[in-house]
Protein backbone atom coordinates (compact mmCIF):
# COMPACT_ATOMS: atom_id res chain seq x y z
CA UNK A 1 0.00 0.00 0.00
CA UNK A 2 2.47 2.68 -1.40
CA UNK A 3 3.83 5.01 -3.48
CA UNK A 4 5.77 7.97 -3.83
CA UNK A 5 7.86 8.41 -0.64
CA UNK A 6 7.07 5.53 1.49
CA UNK A 7 5.09 4.78 4.52
CA UNK A 8 1.22 6.28 4.54
CA UNK A 9 2.57 8.77 7.16
CA UNK A 10 1.60 12.09 5.70
CA UNK A 11 -1.53 10.66 4.27
CA UNK A 12 -3.42 10.43 7.41
CA UNK A 13 -4.21 14.42 7.37
CA UNK A 14 -5.95 13.90 4.44
CA UNK A 15 -8.18 11.12 5.43
CA UNK A 16 -8.59 12.97 8.76
CA UNK A 17 -10.26 15.83 6.61
CA UNK A 18 -12.11 13.56 4.38
CA UNK A 19 -12.65 12.49 0.41
CA UNK A 20 -14.76 13.75 -2.32
CA UNK A 21 -16.06 9.51 -1.39
CA UNK A 22 -15.04 6.66 0.71
CA UNK A 23 -12.31 4.40 0.45
CA UNK A 24 -14.59 1.32 0.92
CA UNK A 25 -18.30 1.49 2.15
CA UNK A 26 -19.96 -1.28 3.79
CA UNK A 27 -23.87 -1.78 2.56
CA UNK A 28 -25.72 -3.92 5.02
CA UNK A 29 -28.67 -5.27 2.51
CA UNK A 30 -30.94 -6.58 4.53
CA UNK A 31 -31.47 -7.25 8.58
CA UNK A 32 -32.58 -10.64 7.63
CA UNK A 33 -30.75 -13.51 8.90
CA UNK A 34 -30.59 -17.29 9.12
CA UNK A 35 -28.51 -16.97 12.12
CA UNK A 36 -29.17 -15.27 15.48
CA UNK A 37 -25.11 -14.62 16.47
CA UNK A 38 -24.85 -13.28 19.86
CA UNK A 39 -22.66 -10.30 18.76
CA UNK A 40 -24.39 -9.28 15.82
CA UNK A 41 -22.88 -5.94 15.24
CA UNK A 42 -26.34 -5.03 13.54
CA UNK A 43 -28.82 -6.68 15.55
CA UNK A 44 -29.79 -8.59 12.52
CA UNK A 45 -32.54 -10.94 12.11
CA UNK A 46 -35.90 -10.24 10.96
CA UNK A 47 -36.50 -8.22 7.38
CA UNK A 48 -37.07 -4.62 6.97
CA UNK A 49 -40.12 -3.51 4.95
CA UNK A 50 -38.67 -0.43 4.07
CA UNK A 51 -35.65 -2.21 2.84
CA UNK A 52 -34.11 -0.33 -0.40
CA UNK A 53 -35.91 -2.27 -3.52
CA UNK A 54 -34.10 -4.02 -6.31
CA UNK A 55 -34.07 -0.64 -8.41
CA UNK A 56 -33.01 1.64 -5.86
CA UNK A 57 -30.30 -0.36 -4.74
CA UNK A 58 -29.35 -0.14 -8.22
CA UNK A 59 -29.57 3.33 -8.78
CA UNK A 60 -27.29 3.58 -5.62
CA UNK A 61 -24.48 0.93 -7.05
CA UNK A 62 -25.09 3.88 -10.41
CA UNK A 63 -24.27 6.85 -7.89
CA UNK A 64 -21.36 4.60 -6.49
CA UNK A 65 -20.09 4.20 -9.95
CA UNK A 66 -20.37 7.78 -10.81
CA UNK A 67 -18.42 8.35 -7.52
CA UNK A 68 -15.65 6.38 -8.34
CA UNK A 69 -16.08 4.29 -5.01
CA UNK A 70 -13.90 0.64 -6.08
CA UNK A 71 -15.66 -1.83 -4.13
CA UNK A 72 -18.27 -2.46 -0.81
CA UNK A 73 -18.13 -4.79 1.04
CA UNK A 74 -21.66 -6.19 1.35
CA UNK A 75 -23.12 -7.19 4.69
CA UNK A 76 -26.11 -7.91 7.02
CA UNK A 77 -27.88 -9.76 7.72
CA UNK A 78 -27.38 -12.70 5.55
CA UNK A 79 -26.55 -11.06 2.11
CA UNK A 80 -27.40 -13.68 0.17
CA UNK A 81 -31.80 -14.29 1.81
CA UNK A 82 -32.09 -11.33 -0.58
CA UNK A 83 -33.98 -12.76 -3.64
CA UNK A 84 -32.09 -10.33 -5.69
CA UNK A 85 -28.76 -10.67 -4.20
CA UNK A 86 -26.81 -12.36 -7.59
CA UNK A 87 -28.41 -9.65 -9.32
CA UNK A 88 -27.72 -6.90 -7.41
CA UNK A 89 -23.94 -8.49 -7.57
CA UNK A 90 -23.63 -8.91 -11.05
CA UNK A 91 -24.99 -5.47 -11.88
CA UNK A 92 -22.66 -3.94 -9.52
CA UNK A 93 -19.39 -5.78 -11.10
CA UNK A 94 -20.80 -4.63 -14.46
CA UNK A 95 -20.88 -1.49 -13.28
CA UNK A 96 -17.07 -1.20 -12.24
CA UNK A 97 -18.26 -1.38 -8.29
CA UNK A 98 -16.14 -4.90 -7.03
CA UNK A 99 -17.78 -6.34 -4.20
CA UNK A 100 -16.74 -8.59 -1.31
CA UNK A 101 -19.67 -10.11 0.70
CA UNK A 102 -19.41 -11.42 4.05
CA UNK A 103 -21.90 -14.41 4.66
CA UNK A 104 -22.17 -17.41 7.24
CA UNK A 105 -21.79 -19.56 4.44
CA UNK A 106 -25.51 -21.82 4.03
CA UNK A 107 -25.63 -20.43 0.55
CA UNK A 108 -22.61 -21.32 -0.69
CA UNK A 109 -23.33 -23.78 -2.59
CA UNK A 110 -21.28 -25.79 -5.37
CA UNK A 111 -22.81 -23.80 -8.33
CA UNK A 112 -22.31 -20.49 -6.20
CA UNK A 113 -18.72 -21.11 -5.76
CA UNK A 114 -17.56 -21.94 -9.15
CA UNK A 115 -19.48 -18.72 -10.00
CA UNK A 116 -17.60 -16.79 -7.62
CA UNK A 117 -14.33 -18.45 -8.31
CA UNK A 118 -15.09 -17.62 -12.03
CA UNK A 119 -15.34 -13.77 -11.10
CA UNK A 120 -12.18 -11.17 -10.65
CA UNK A 121 -14.52 -8.86 -9.52
CA UNK A 122 -16.31 -10.59 -6.67
CA UNK A 123 -14.75 -11.41 -3.25
CA UNK A 124 -16.09 -13.51 -0.35
CA UNK A 125 -15.74 -13.24 3.46
CA UNK A 126 -17.49 -16.84 5.07
CA UNK A 127 -17.43 -15.83 8.65
CA UNK A 128 -16.76 -18.27 11.68
CA UNK A 129 -15.91 -17.12 15.57
CA UNK A 130 -14.24 -19.69 16.70
CA UNK A 131 -11.93 -22.58 15.04
CA UNK A 132 -13.66 -25.47 16.93
CA UNK A 133 -17.51 -26.27 16.63
CA UNK A 134 -18.08 -25.75 20.14
CA UNK A 135 -16.51 -22.02 20.76
CA UNK A 136 -17.76 -21.16 17.02
CA UNK A 137 -21.35 -22.40 17.67
CA UNK A 138 -21.66 -21.01 21.45
CA UNK A 139 -21.56 -17.42 19.50
CA UNK A 140 -22.98 -18.01 16.38
CA UNK A 141 -25.45 -21.20 16.92
CA UNK A 142 -25.32 -24.85 16.65
CA UNK A 143 -24.33 -26.16 13.21
CA UNK A 144 -22.93 -22.85 11.78
CA UNK A 145 -19.39 -24.00 12.13
CA UNK A 146 -20.31 -26.85 10.29
CA UNK A 147 -22.11 -25.02 7.56
CA UNK A 148 -19.24 -22.46 7.76
CA UNK A 149 -16.19 -24.52 6.71
CA UNK A 150 -18.47 -26.81 3.85
CA UNK A 151 -18.88 -23.41 2.31
CA UNK A 152 -15.14 -23.17 3.11
CA UNK A 153 -14.71 -26.46 1.11
CA UNK A 154 -16.70 -25.98 -1.28
CA UNK A 155 -14.91 -22.21 -2.65
CA UNK A 156 -11.70 -24.42 -2.33
CA UNK A 157 -12.28 -27.06 -4.46
CA UNK A 158 -14.19 -24.55 -6.76
CA UNK A 159 -10.56 -22.97 -6.90
CA UNK A 160 -11.23 -19.91 -5.05
CA UNK A 161 -8.33 -18.52 -4.34
CA UNK A 162 -7.54 -16.12 -1.48
CA UNK A 163 -11.56 -15.50 -0.30
CA UNK A 164 -11.73 -14.12 3.36
CA UNK A 165 -11.82 -16.15 6.51
CA UNK A 166 -13.44 -13.56 8.76
CA UNK A 167 -13.10 -13.59 12.62
CA UNK A 168 -14.33 -11.62 15.50
CA UNK A 169 -11.29 -12.01 18.18
CA UNK A 170 -13.08 -12.72 21.89
CA UNK A 171 -12.40 -13.95 24.96
CA UNK A 172 -13.36 -17.85 24.04
CA UNK A 173 -11.41 -17.36 20.70
CA UNK A 174 -8.16 -15.76 21.26
CA UNK A 175 -6.08 -18.11 22.31
CA UNK A 176 -7.17 -19.79 18.91
CA UNK A 177 -5.53 -17.73 16.64
CA UNK A 178 -2.77 -19.93 15.22
CA UNK A 179 -5.66 -22.56 14.51
CA UNK A 180 -7.51 -20.07 12.70
CA UNK A 181 -4.59 -19.19 10.39
CA UNK A 182 -4.05 -22.84 9.34
CA UNK A 183 -7.98 -23.08 8.89
CA UNK A 184 -7.31 -20.53 6.17
CA UNK A 185 -4.23 -22.18 4.80
CA UNK A 186 -5.62 -24.99 4.36
CA UNK A 187 -8.34 -23.73 2.06
CA UNK A 188 -5.95 -20.84 0.77
CA UNK A 189 -7.89 -18.17 1.77
CA UNK A 190 -6.44 -15.06 3.82
CA UNK A 191 -7.65 -14.62 7.67
CA UNK A 192 -9.22 -11.73 8.57
CA UNK A 193 -9.58 -10.54 12.08
CA UNK A 194 -11.33 -7.76 13.56
CA UNK A 195 -12.38 -6.40 17.14
CA UNK A 196 -15.28 -7.43 18.71
CA UNK A 197 -17.15 -3.94 19.80
CA UNK A 198 -19.86 -3.21 21.68
CA UNK A 199 -22.49 -2.59 18.68
CA UNK A 200 -25.78 -3.78 18.22
CA UNK A 201 -26.30 -7.25 20.21
CA UNK A 202 -22.09 -6.82 21.26
CA UNK A 203 -23.59 -4.75 23.34
CA UNK A 204 -25.13 -7.31 25.51
CA UNK A 205 -22.35 -9.69 25.75
CA UNK A 206 -19.09 -7.27 25.28
CA UNK A 207 -18.42 -7.09 29.06
CA UNK A 208 -18.20 -11.18 29.26
CA UNK A 209 -16.74 -11.59 25.51
CA UNK A 210 -14.14 -8.82 24.88
CA UNK A 211 -10.54 -10.12 25.21
CA UNK A 212 -9.37 -9.82 28.69
CA UNK A 213 -6.36 -6.71 28.81
CA UNK A 214 -3.52 -9.77 28.57
CA UNK A 215 -5.03 -11.15 25.26
CA UNK A 216 -5.40 -7.79 24.30
CA UNK A 217 -1.16 -7.63 24.39
CA UNK A 218 -1.14 -11.30 23.10
CA UNK A 219 -3.51 -10.06 19.79
CA UNK A 220 -0.92 -7.11 19.28
CA UNK A 221 1.85 -9.29 19.48
CA UNK A 222 0.45 -11.92 17.15
CA UNK A 223 -0.86 -9.35 14.59
CA UNK A 224 2.69 -7.72 14.39
CA UNK A 225 4.34 -10.98 14.23
CA UNK A 226 2.05 -11.62 10.94
CA UNK A 227 2.11 -8.35 9.77
CA UNK A 228 0.20 -7.47 6.66
CA UNK A 229 -0.36 -11.77 5.86
CA UNK A 230 -3.45 -10.95 8.08
CA UNK A 231 -5.79 -8.39 7.42
CA UNK A 232 -7.81 -6.37 10.12
CA UNK A 233 -9.94 -3.88 8.43
CA UNK A 234 -7.62 -1.26 10.79
CA UNK A 235 -10.02 -2.91 13.48
CA UNK A 236 -7.02 -2.40 16.20
CA UNK A 237 -5.40 0.48 15.93
CA UNK A 238 -6.61 1.62 19.46
CA UNK A 239 -3.86 -1.30 20.29
CA UNK A 240 -0.68 0.30 18.83
CA UNK A 241 -0.45 2.33 21.93
CA UNK A 242 1.75 -0.76 22.50
CA UNK A 243 4.23 -0.48 20.09
CA UNK A 244 4.81 0.21 16.72
CA UNK A 245 1.93 1.18 14.77
CA UNK A 246 -0.24 -1.87 13.35
CA UNK A 247 -0.75 -2.28 9.46
CA UNK A 248 -3.06 0.15 8.15
CA UNK A 249 -3.97 3.39 8.20
CA UNK A 250 -4.35 3.56 11.89
CA UNK A 251 -7.18 5.93 12.32
CA UNK A 252 -11.00 5.98 12.81
CA UNK A 253 -12.23 6.16 9.61
CA UNK A 254 -15.59 6.85 10.05
CA UNK A 255 -17.17 9.66 8.23
CA UNK A 256 -13.78 10.17 6.71
CA UNK A 257 -12.75 6.99 4.76
CA UNK A 258 -15.43 4.68 5.30
CA UNK A 259 -19.28 4.40 5.86
CA UNK A 260 -22.51 2.45 6.21
CA UNK A 261 -25.59 2.54 4.26
CA UNK A 262 -27.95 0.10 6.17
CA UNK A 263 -31.12 -2.13 4.23
CA UNK A 264 -33.30 0.93 4.63
CA UNK A 265 -31.07 3.35 2.86
CA UNK A 266 -29.68 5.20 6.52
CA UNK A 267 -26.35 6.38 6.03
CA UNK A 268 -24.23 5.58 9.19
CA UNK A 269 -20.39 7.03 9.99
CA UNK A 270 -19.25 3.43 10.17
CA UNK A 271 -20.93 -0.23 10.14
CA UNK A 272 -20.11 -0.41 14.30
CA UNK A 273 -22.22 2.96 14.91
CA UNK A 274 -26.18 2.00 14.36
CA UNK A 275 -27.16 5.16 16.64
CA UNK A 276 -29.04 8.42 15.60
CA UNK A 277 -25.72 10.25 16.75
CA UNK A 278 -24.22 8.76 13.91
CA UNK A 279 -27.01 8.84 11.38
CA UNK A 280 -26.00 11.30 8.88
CA UNK A 281 -28.87 11.11 6.14
CA UNK A 282 -30.55 8.57 4.03
CA UNK A 283 -30.16 7.88 0.29
CA UNK A 284 -33.26 8.38 -0.34
CA UNK A 285 -33.61 12.08 0.28
CA UNK A 286 -32.56 14.53 -2.40
CA UNK A 287 -29.29 14.51 -3.15
CA UNK A 288 -28.48 11.17 -2.73
CA UNK A 289 -25.57 9.51 -1.10
CA UNK A 290 -23.60 12.08 -2.44
CA UNK A 291 -25.11 14.69 -0.91
CA UNK A 292 -24.57 12.99 2.55
CA UNK A 293 -20.97 11.88 1.98
CA UNK A 294 -20.24 15.28 0.93
CA UNK A 295 -22.35 17.99 3.37
CA UNK A 296 -24.46 16.35 6.13
CA UNK A 297 -23.17 18.40 8.97
CA UNK A 298 -22.40 14.98 10.81
CA UNK A 299 -19.69 13.77 8.60
CA UNK A 300 -18.22 17.60 8.46
CA UNK A 301 -18.19 17.54 11.93
CA UNK A 302 -16.31 14.21 12.16
CA UNK A 303 -13.96 15.51 9.52
CA UNK A 304 -12.89 18.69 11.18
CA UNK A 305 -9.43 18.13 13.85
CA UNK A 306 -10.34 16.14 16.85
CA UNK A 307 -8.96 17.84 19.96
CA UNK A 308 -8.49 14.44 21.75
CA UNK A 309 -10.21 15.79 24.82
CA UNK A 310 -8.40 13.76 27.92
CA UNK A 311 -6.28 11.53 25.88
CA UNK A 312 -4.56 14.83 24.34
CA UNK A 313 -1.99 14.99 26.70
CA UNK A 314 -1.11 11.41 26.83
CA UNK A 315 2.42 10.32 25.32
CA UNK A 316 0.53 7.33 23.14
CA UNK A 317 -2.31 9.44 21.78
CA UNK A 318 -0.47 9.70 18.37
CA UNK A 319 -0.48 5.87 17.95
CA UNK A 320 -3.72 4.90 19.15
CA UNK A 321 -5.91 8.49 18.69
CA UNK A 322 -8.17 7.98 21.46
CA UNK A 323 -9.20 4.24 19.94
CA UNK A 324 -13.05 3.48 18.62
CA UNK A 325 -15.69 6.12 18.57
CA UNK A 326 -18.75 3.52 18.38
CA UNK A 327 -16.70 1.35 21.38
CA UNK A 328 -16.55 4.50 23.61
CA UNK A 329 -19.96 5.14 22.49
CA UNK A 330 -21.97 1.89 23.48
CA UNK A 331 -20.09 1.43 26.23
CA UNK A 332 -21.23 4.74 27.72
CA UNK A 333 -17.59 6.40 27.70
CA UNK A 334 -17.22 10.02 26.16
CA UNK A 335 -16.40 9.80 22.72
CA UNK A 336 -13.59 12.26 23.46
CA UNK A 337 -11.69 10.32 25.64
CA UNK A 338 -9.98 6.92 26.39
CA UNK A 339 -11.05 3.73 24.30
CA UNK A 340 -12.70 0.63 26.75
CA UNK A 341 -9.73 -1.48 26.19
CA UNK A 342 -7.16 1.71 26.22
CA UNK A 343 -3.85 0.16 26.73
CA UNK A 344 -2.81 1.79 29.56
CA UNK A 345 -5.69 0.51 31.67
CA UNK A 346 -7.54 4.44 31.70
CA UNK A 347 -11.14 2.75 29.92
CA UNK A 348 -11.58 -0.10 32.66
CA UNK A 349 -10.97 2.41 35.38
CA UNK A 350 -13.66 5.15 33.59
CA UNK A 351 -15.79 1.99 32.78
CA UNK A 352 -15.42 0.62 36.66
CA UNK A 353 -16.16 4.44 37.71
CA UNK A 354 -19.90 4.06 35.37
CA UNK A 355 -20.81 1.33 37.18
CA UNK A 356 -23.96 0.32 36.29
CA UNK A 357 -25.38 3.64 34.94
CA UNK A 358 -27.20 2.82 31.57
CA UNK A 359 -25.21 3.11 27.87
CA UNK A 360 -26.71 3.97 24.91
CA UNK A 361 -28.74 1.64 23.14
CA UNK A 362 -28.37 0.73 19.44
CA UNK A 363 -31.41 2.74 17.37
CA UNK A 364 -32.53 -0.29 15.27
CA UNK A 365 -32.71 -4.19 16.77
CA UNK A 366 -34.23 -6.25 14.15
CA UNK A 367 -33.49 -9.38 16.59
CA UNK A 368 -35.77 -11.94 15.99
CA UNK A 369 -38.13 -12.19 19.16
CA UNK A 370 -40.19 -14.97 18.03
CA UNK A 371 -39.01 -18.95 17.31
CA UNK A 372 -37.96 -19.50 14.23
CA UNK A 373 -41.12 -21.59 12.55
CA UNK A 374 -43.10 -18.69 12.60
CA UNK A 375 -41.22 -16.33 10.41
CA UNK A 376 -41.86 -15.78 6.97
CA UNK A 377 -41.27 -18.22 3.81
CA UNK A 378 -38.93 -15.82 2.30
CA UNK A 379 -36.16 -16.82 5.12
CA UNK A 380 -36.04 -20.19 5.46
CA UNK A 381 -32.70 -21.87 4.73
CA UNK A 382 -32.62 -25.67 3.67
CA UNK A 383 -28.78 -25.83 4.12
CA UNK A 384 -27.94 -24.58 7.35
CA UNK A 385 -28.87 -27.79 9.61
CA UNK A 386 -30.52 -27.58 12.95
CA UNK A 387 -30.70 -24.28 14.75
CA UNK A 388 -31.91 -23.55 18.04
CA UNK A 389 -35.59 -22.79 17.74
CA UNK A 390 -34.75 -19.88 20.16
CA UNK A 391 -31.34 -18.03 19.86
CA UNK A 392 -30.91 -18.43 23.53
CA UNK A 393 -31.54 -21.92 24.38
CA UNK A 394 -28.17 -22.77 22.88
CA UNK A 395 -25.90 -20.26 23.65
CA UNK A 396 -24.46 -19.82 27.09
CA UNK A 397 -23.41 -15.89 26.84
CA UNK A 398 -27.20 -14.98 25.00
CA UNK A 399 -29.38 -13.37 27.62
CA UNK A 400 -26.65 -11.24 29.30
CA UNK A 401 -27.54 -8.02 29.63
CA UNK A 402 -25.65 -4.54 30.46
CA UNK A 403 -28.55 -2.28 29.52
CA UNK B 1 10.44 -1.78 0.56
CA UNK B 2 10.36 -1.95 -3.27
CA UNK B 3 13.83 -1.26 -5.01
CA UNK B 4 14.33 0.82 -7.79
CA UNK B 5 15.60 -1.89 -10.22
CA UNK B 6 11.74 -3.14 -10.07
CA UNK B 7 10.89 -0.27 -12.78
CA UNK B 8 13.27 0.17 -15.97
CA UNK B 9 12.53 3.90 -16.85
CA UNK B 10 13.94 3.64 -20.55
CA UNK B 11 10.98 1.15 -21.00
CA UNK B 12 7.54 1.49 -22.32
CA UNK B 13 4.76 1.21 -19.36
CA UNK B 14 1.15 1.60 -19.11
CA UNK B 15 -1.01 1.06 -16.32
CA UNK B 16 -2.71 -2.52 -16.04
CA UNK B 17 -6.15 -3.09 -17.53
CA UNK B 18 -7.57 -3.80 -14.30
CA UNK B 19 -6.33 -0.85 -12.30
CA UNK B 20 -9.23 2.24 -12.22
CA UNK B 21 -7.71 5.78 -10.83
CA UNK B 22 -9.89 8.02 -8.40
CA UNK B 23 -8.28 11.59 -8.14
CA UNK B 24 -7.98 13.16 -4.81
CA UNK B 25 -6.30 16.06 -3.53
CA UNK B 26 -3.17 14.77 -2.31
CA UNK B 27 -2.96 12.77 -5.80
CA UNK B 28 -4.80 9.76 -5.88
CA UNK B 29 -5.83 6.29 -5.18
CA UNK B 30 -5.03 3.48 -7.64
CA UNK B 31 -7.38 0.26 -7.21
CA UNK B 32 -6.69 -3.06 -8.77
CA UNK B 33 -9.81 -5.06 -9.51
CA UNK B 34 -7.98 -8.45 -9.84
CA UNK B 35 -5.80 -8.48 -7.09
CA UNK B 36 -8.15 -6.26 -4.41
CA UNK B 37 -5.16 -4.05 -3.70
CA UNK B 38 -5.37 -0.29 -2.98
CA UNK B 39 -2.21 2.02 -3.67
CA UNK B 40 -1.57 5.32 -2.76
CA UNK B 41 -0.29 7.92 -5.25
CA UNK B 42 0.77 10.56 -3.10
CA UNK B 43 0.92 13.44 -5.50
CA UNK B 44 -0.76 14.82 -8.92
CA UNK B 45 2.72 14.99 -10.36
CA UNK B 46 2.88 10.64 -10.15
CA UNK B 47 -0.75 10.76 -11.07
CA UNK B 48 -0.12 12.75 -14.24
CA UNK B 49 2.90 10.46 -14.74
CA UNK B 50 0.91 7.16 -14.34
CA UNK B 51 -1.97 8.55 -16.57
CA UNK B 52 0.41 9.32 -19.59
CA UNK B 53 2.50 6.65 -19.44
CA UNK B 54 1.07 4.80 -22.40
CA UNK B 55 1.52 7.90 -24.55
CA UNK B 56 5.03 7.91 -24.25
CA UNK B 57 7.87 5.35 -25.25
CA UNK B 58 9.32 4.89 -21.90
CA UNK B 59 8.54 6.21 -18.26
CA UNK B 60 11.48 8.54 -18.10
CA UNK B 61 10.01 10.49 -21.19
CA UNK B 62 6.44 10.52 -19.01
CA UNK B 63 7.88 12.08 -15.94
CA UNK B 64 9.69 14.44 -18.08
CA UNK B 65 6.67 15.55 -19.98
CA UNK B 66 4.93 16.03 -16.60
CA UNK B 67 7.46 17.91 -15.35
CA UNK B 68 9.27 15.79 -12.95
CA UNK B 69 13.24 17.54 -12.61
CA UNK B 70 16.21 15.37 -12.52
CA UNK B 71 17.03 15.84 -9.13
CA UNK B 72 13.48 14.36 -8.28
CA UNK B 73 13.22 11.19 -10.57
CA UNK B 74 14.58 8.49 -8.22
CA UNK B 75 11.36 9.71 -6.22
CA UNK B 76 9.19 8.94 -9.17
CA UNK B 77 11.51 5.76 -10.15
CA UNK B 78 10.97 4.20 -6.55
CA UNK B 79 7.21 5.40 -6.73
CA UNK B 80 6.74 3.74 -10.49
CA UNK B 81 9.02 0.98 -9.07
CA UNK B 82 6.16 -0.32 -6.07
CA UNK B 83 3.51 0.56 -8.69
CA UNK B 84 4.92 -2.33 -10.59
CA UNK B 85 5.89 -4.23 -8.34
CA UNK B 86 2.00 -3.93 -6.63
CA UNK B 87 0.62 -5.02 -10.40
CA UNK B 88 -0.51 -1.48 -10.95
CA UNK B 89 1.90 -0.63 -14.23
CA UNK B 90 2.89 -3.28 -16.48
CA UNK B 91 5.23 -3.29 -19.47
CA UNK B 92 3.42 -2.19 -22.35
CA UNK B 93 4.32 -5.58 -24.24
CA UNK B 94 2.50 -7.19 -21.26
CA UNK B 95 -0.57 -5.41 -21.13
Amino acid sequence: MSAIAGAVGRLVDHFESGLDAPICLTWELTYACNLACVHCLSSSGRRDPRELTTSECKALIDELQRLQVFYVNIGGGEPTVRGDFWELVEYATAHQVGVKFSTNGSRITDEVAARLAASDYVDVQVSIDGATAEINDAVRGRGSYATAVRAMERLASAGFVGFKLSVVITRENAAQLDEFKAIADRYRAQLRLTRLRPSGRGADVWDRLHPTAAQQREVYDWLVAHGEQVLTGDSFFHLSGFGQPLPGLNLCGAGRVVCLIDPVGDVYACPFAIHDEFLAGNVRAPGGFTHVWRDSELFLDLRRPQSGGACASCGLFDKCRGGCMAAKFFTGLPVDGPDPECVLGHGERLLAARGDAPAPRPSVDMSRRRPRRARGKALSIADVGALPARPCDESPVAGTSIG
Amino acid sequence: MPAAADVDLDRAWGLDRQVALRPEPFGALAYHFGTRRLSFLKSRVLLDVVETLEQHSSAREACHAAGVGVDELPRYERALGSLAQAGMIRPREEL
